[in-house]
């Protein structure tokens, strides 16, 4: 099995995902330069990881969306791969019109950084279906601008569907649009996430749930 | 030609940072300030003197990378 982990400039939780999904998985993880034309062949997973990429200048993920990779990685989830955007990934993923949306500054300002209980919505995802009938998930978030924003019939459209994938329970950290911290396009293949599975691969880190998800994906490819 | 594009999130999208600097300049005594909306303004010089391409340049150029029209819009001006 092989990943590949796409690098911006600006992007900080690039090792941090390859050895996330190299521990959970064994899978063989590539680091793939933004500037690159090609995911490497037989990629089955391919992860777009947390960051600043460019700073955050223009908006996050604005420019990291229009990368030439991003050509690669829009065909590659054209074809069924499964992509993972974490944090700045999910940015960079709404930006490139992967997933709709967008991602707001955080509803009060603050700069969010704290362990959270996820509601797993939908447990029928490539990425969600190696939760095995538990309904909860934990994992970190670090992030100013994790506020999702979509306009009301984009949001009924997605509970309606099914894709929405994880919420946030009990307090909303940062005002998202009906508590929602992850969701899938309409195929399934292309999964947005706020919080990071990268930062909850193993039990020392406080939760292991991170590498069920990177488990569960990899198991569909 | 100088070409400026204005962008700003749209009605109804939460602006956190128009609130923040509306409860500063309250705090300031300028009370009857409402609806503070921040946006942002990028401009740069286009080679050339046809202004209609200009303007449809810098359009295509706001719609593909410097606003987010999802959440933002944007006008665009050329000198």
């Amino acid at each position: 099995m092989r990943a590949s982990v796409v690098v911006f400039p600006g992007s900080n939780c690039d090792r941090d995902c390859a050895t996330a999904v190299e521990r959970s998985t064994g899978a063989k993880v590539d680091m793939v330069w933004h500037q690159d034309s090609e995911l490497p062949e037989g990629t089955d997973l391919i992860v777009l990881p947390g960051g600043f990429s460019y700073g955050d200048y223009l908006r996050c993920g604005a420019m990291a969306a229009q990368s030439p990779i991003m050509q690669a990685v829009k065909a590659a989830g054209e074809r069924g791969v499964a992509v993972v955007g974490v944090c700045n990934g999910f940015q960079i993923l709404c930006e490139a019109g992967m997933l709709p949306g967008a991602l707001l500054r955080n509803a009060r300002l603050k700069y969010i950084c704290k362990a959270v209980d996820l509601e797993i919505v939908n447990a029928q995802t490539r990425f969600t279906a190696g939760y095995v009938g538990r309904r909860e998930a934990r994992m970190t978030i670090g992030n100013g601008e994790g506020n999702f924003f979509a306009d009301e019939q984009t949001l009924d459209r997605l509970e309606g569907e099914g894709q929405v994938v994880f919420r946030y329970k009990g307090e909303n950290p940062n005002g998202s649009a009906r508590n929602i911290a992850g969701i899938v396009n309409e195929r399934g293949n292309v999964l947005g996430m706020m919080p990071h599975p990268d930062r909850a691969f193993e039990h020392e880190l406080g939760s292991a749930d991170g590498a069920i998800l990177f488990q569960s994906v990899m198991a569909s490819a | 030609m100088k070409a400026k594009v204005h962008v700003y999130l749209k009605p109804g999208v939460l602006d956190v940072q128009g609130k923040a600097i509306e409860g500063a300049l309250h705090g300031l005594g300028w009370r009857d300030v409402s609806d503070v909306r921040v946006g942002k303004t990028i401009e740069f010089e286009v080679s050339g003197s046809d202004r209609a391409k200009a303007e449809a340049e810098a359009k295509a150029m706001a719609e593909k990378l410097l606003a987010n029209t999802v959440i933002e819009s944007f006008r665009v001006e050329v000198a």
